[in-house]
Formats: structure tokens, C-alpha cells, sequence
């Protein structure tokens, strides 16, 4: 029996201990964390760092999204963060030596109203002006560009048109992790799983350390990556964030035979749809109303989405679903991240991403290393700031955006 | 789903309500008092704990009244009804 077990395959990284001291500890080893490690090495020379993570490196919402990449954002600030990812996206497979299976296979987001298909155009325009590949779609150039999807007249909601963006696609989440976190872990950094920050060590309102279940750790520079989790932690040190955590659900069905070309987004009626390399189809939700840590949410919340991809697509009617399941995504009042300093010394954040972190790892990595590089933030995370709450230039990405990131 | 206790029409199903967010928040006395970071405070930050939450919700579907409820919100259980 044994002689046709295979070997176990290489390890990606090591399980170090970890020591006294950093330069820099990232707290949260999801896709941000790691990405933030991997930029911290390969842009700022600095591999003095620890990264944190309570259970298992990417358990959390890294292991948890439906994989969609885009950048067809409304406002400035958010194309350009976003179109910097899908950049870093296209150079990573060959940059980290790992195929993570990103496919570029385009979204599309349909419109059902008028007022929709105005929302719609208004964005492609907003798109081409900032460099983001955009096309306004009419049905039927979406039932060319994807034969499943119903675009008869007399559904509830009617398929008006779409915007595409063609470099948008899908990647294999748990390989854009492991790629990121084998090359943190070849420059020296440490990736330290099963170690929970239990509180923070501080002079006044400066951050020394993070107090862990496995010891202190000191640090010249802090920040938390903890997406869902970030306002528990955030409280240890005393600080209030503008920040209410959510249940994001979705759910996969057995495995089917390649059926769907692209990926499509409907906001009107809440539901996202991809098929998998492997052959599932991927769906995802809303958020459940109410906050919530459980990582589950209610069933009505599935039905609905159900229902929506069985208008839209007549031909998944004898799909079965095979496990549903939920995250916790943390939501800020205007949808957009906040990257950058806090109220006390050392310690910054990269948090309310909302249910749009995945397709921008890359751009989050890249600047939050630098706000931890240099103690200051990138131009492209300087308008997601948290005095945006104060002053009021607020980011409002809700509904000028996909609603449904 | 989430079943919950409206006090005036007993348990029903979550879809028959709207969430309210966090109970208890006052308008502030004097808003003309506030500063620009005592003003963000109030709009914009909330309590967001891990575990007991005094929470409103509005019983859209049925009598259409508010009340507040204490819910974990680490095991959705509701402990009480305030």
C-alpha cells in the first residue's frame, strides 16, 4: 500500500517560532497580510517581519470569496487603486513563479431598469477616462459574448445591457495565498500560524508590541490585516473604527461541464456567477443584514440569490448546490477601504474592504508596505485614509460601483 | 433565518423584519456644539463587538414598530428583549 502513496509534497513555507522582536508585524495572515509581507521584501528591502495569523494562513475570507478580479470602478480613487491590482495580477503568475490559474475571461454587468443601463454607460465613460478597458453591451451583444444568459423580454428583470470589462476574469484563491506566502517565507519573513494577538504594548499612545498567545512580541511598526476581526482587535488598543461586520455568503454547485464562458454580475438582482476550472459553478450573495461574527448567515438570503441566477440562466434549473458557506466581511459606511495611520503611534490599518477585498490584494498589499515601509501612506491609499470620516471627502462606492463586489 | 421575538406579534421569521443597527444612539443635544470629529463619531461609528449587541430592529411585515433587541453576535442567539 504504501509504495503508491506519493511523497508529500515540498512544504511552501517554514512554521518558525517567533522571536523578540521585528521591524514590522502584520497581524492577520490572509491574502492582504501576506501580499503586504511579499511587498514589504520585494519593494522596501524590509524582511524583518512577522506575520501573525490566530488559526491557519488564508482559513479566513481569502478561502472564502468567489475569486472575481476587476477594476471597473466609478470614482478616480478607486479605479486607480483597483487598476493597479489588476496590473500586479497580470505580472504575479510569472513575478511569484506560480500559475494560480488567473484567467481573464471578463465580467460583465448587466443592467435591468433605465436607470441601470444610465449607471451603466456612465461608468464604461468614467472607465475609459481613467484607463480601465470598458464596453457598453447591448443584449445582444451579451448573449454573444455569453449564450447562457436569458435575455428574453418578458423575465422580471429583463437583460437592458451590460458592461464589460474584458482583463477582468477569475483566479484560484488558495494558490494566489500559498504563491504569496512561499515567497515572503523565501526572503526571511516569518509566517507564525496558530498565534492570536491577545492585546497591544504601549507607552501612552504609542504601540511598542502585540501581546500573543505565544508571548510578547515588540515591533517598530504594527498593522492589522484582520479584515471581519479588525474592530475586536482594534478595541484592545481602545480604538473605534468606523467599521460594522457582516456575513457575506456563497455557494458552489457539483461539478458541471464548462457551460459558462465568463463571469456576470447583477447588481439589481444581487447575484455573481462563474464557473470554476474545475467545472463549479460559483455563486455569491449580498450580505446579511445584521452584524454578525458566526461566519454563517440565513437561508433566505441563498433563496433569493437562487432565484435570481435561475432567471438569468434558464439552463442551471437541474444544478444541485453543494455547500453553501459564509464569511465576515467588514463594511464601512461609504464601502471603501480604509489604509493608513490611526490615532496611536505605529499602529495602522487595512481594513473595510467590505466584500471587495480578494480582487484587490495585490493593490493593498503594494501600499499598505508602504505605509509601513515609510510611515506614510502611498499616493494611491492617501484618499482612503480614516480622517475621510472627519473631513467628509468621503468614497461613496455604494451603488456607483458593483454593489456586489 | 433568524427567528425573532417582536413584542407586540411574538416570533417571527427575520425576512417579516428590517434591521436597525446599534440601539441606543442619541442625537446629539447640541449639534451645533460639535466638532468635526465629534460630528463623524456620531454618524459614522458604531459599536461592532463580538458577542452581545443591543441591536433595533422594525417589524416591517407585521405591526411596523421598533423595538431593541441584546443579540450575540458570535451565535446569533438573542438573550433578551429590551
Amino acid at each position: 500500500m504504501s509504495a503508491v502513496l506519493p511523497e508529500h509534497p515540498e512544504f511552501l513555507w517554514r512554521n518558525p517560532d517567533p522571536r523578540r522582536s521585528y521591524e514590522v508585524v502584520i497581524v492577520g495572515g490572509g491574502g492582504h497580510g501576506l501580499a503586504t509581507a511579499y511587498y514589504l521584501a520585494r519593494n522596501h528591502g524590509i524582511t524583518n517581519v512577522a506575520v501573525l495569523e490566530r488559526g491557519w494562513l488564508a482559513g479566513g475570507n481569502m478561502a472564502r470569496n468567489t475569486t472575481i478580479i476587476r477594476s471597473n470602478y466609478l470614482w478616480d480613487e478607486s479605479a486607480a487603486i483597483y487598476e493597479h491590482a489588476l496590473k500586479q495580477w497580470e505580472a504575479l503568475p510569472e513575478e511569484l513563479d506560480y500559475d494560480f490559474l488567473f484567467s481573464q475571461r471578463g465580467v460583465l454587468n448587466l443592467a435591468h431598469t433605465p436607470q441601470d443601463v444610465r449607471e451603466g454607460v456612465r461608468r464604461v465613460n468614467a472607465n475609459q477616462l481613467n484607463g480601465v478597458d470598458a464596453e457598453w453591451l447591448n443584449p445582444d451583444q451579451v448573449k454573444e459574448f455569453c449564450p447562457i444568459v436569458d435575455i428574453s423580454p418578458g423575465v422580471r428583470y429583463p437583460v437592458l445591457g451590460a458592461t464589460l470589462q474584458p482583463r477582468a476574469g477569475i483566479a484560484k484563491h488558495d494558490h494566489v495565498a500559498w504563491a504569496f506566502a512561499r515567497t515572503a517565507d523565501e526572503h526571511g519573513i516569518d509566517l507564525i500560524q496558530d498565534c492570536e494577538v491577545t492585546g497591544f504594548l504601549r507607552d501612552g499612545d504609542k504601540i511598542l508590541g502585540v501581546q500573543t498567545t505565544r508571548g510578547p512580541i515588540m515591533a517598530d511598526r504594527i498593522g492589522l490585516a484582520a479584515a471581519g476581526h479588525t474592530s475586536v482587535l482594534a478595541g484592545l488598543a481602545g480604538l473605534r473604527l468606523p467599521l460594522q461586520s457582516h456575513p457575506l455568503q456563497a455557494l458552489v454547485s457539483e461539478l458541471l461541464e464548462p457551460v459558462h464562458p465568463c463571469v456576470v454580475m447583477s447588481n439589481h438582482v444581487h447575484v455573481y456567477v462563474s464557473q470554476a476550472h474545475k467545472g463549479e459553478l460559483v455563486m455569491g450573495a449580498g450580505v446579511d443584514p445584521y452584524n454578525s461574527y458566526a461566519q454563517r448567515g440565513s437561508v433566505h438570503v441563498i433563496e433569493r440569490q437562487m432565484a435570481a441566477a435561475l432567471e438569468l440562466f434558464p439552463i442551471f434549473a437541474r444544478a444541485h448546490v453543494i455547500r453553501t458557506w459564509g464569511g465576515i466581511v467588514d463594511v464601512t459606511p461609504d464601502a471603501s477601504p480604509i489604509i493608513g495611520a490611526t490615532p496611536l503611534a505605529n499602529l495602522f490599518v487595512n481594513c473595510g474592504w467590505g466584500t471587495g477585498g480578494f480582487k484587490a490584494t495585490p493593490a493593498s498589499g503594494w501600499v499598505y508596505a508602504h505605509t509601513l515601509a515609510t510611515g506614510r501612506a502611498h499616493p494611491l491609499n492617501e484618499p482612503f485614509a480614516l480622517e475621510r470620516f472627519t473631513t467628509g471627502a468621503l468614497i461613496d462606492e455604494h451603488g456607483a460601483a458593483a454593489v456586489a463586489h | 433565518m433568524l427567528l425573532i421575538p417582536c413584542p407586540w406579534c411574538g416570533d417571527r421569521d427575520e425576512t417579516e423584519f428590517h434591521y436597525g443597527g446599534q440601539a441606543h444612539v442619541a442625537y446629539p443635544q447640541s449639534p451645533d456644539a460639535l466638532s468635526d470629529a465629534q460630528w463623524a463619531e456620531y454618524l459614522f461609528v458604531r459599536d461592532n463587538p463580538k458577542g452581545e449587541f443591543a441591536e433595533r430592529w422594525c417589524h416591517n411585515a407585521g405591526c411596523r414598530r421598533w423595538f431593541n433587541l441584546v443579540r450575540d453576535t458570535a451565535t446569533h442567539q438573542i438573550v433578551v428583549q429590551r
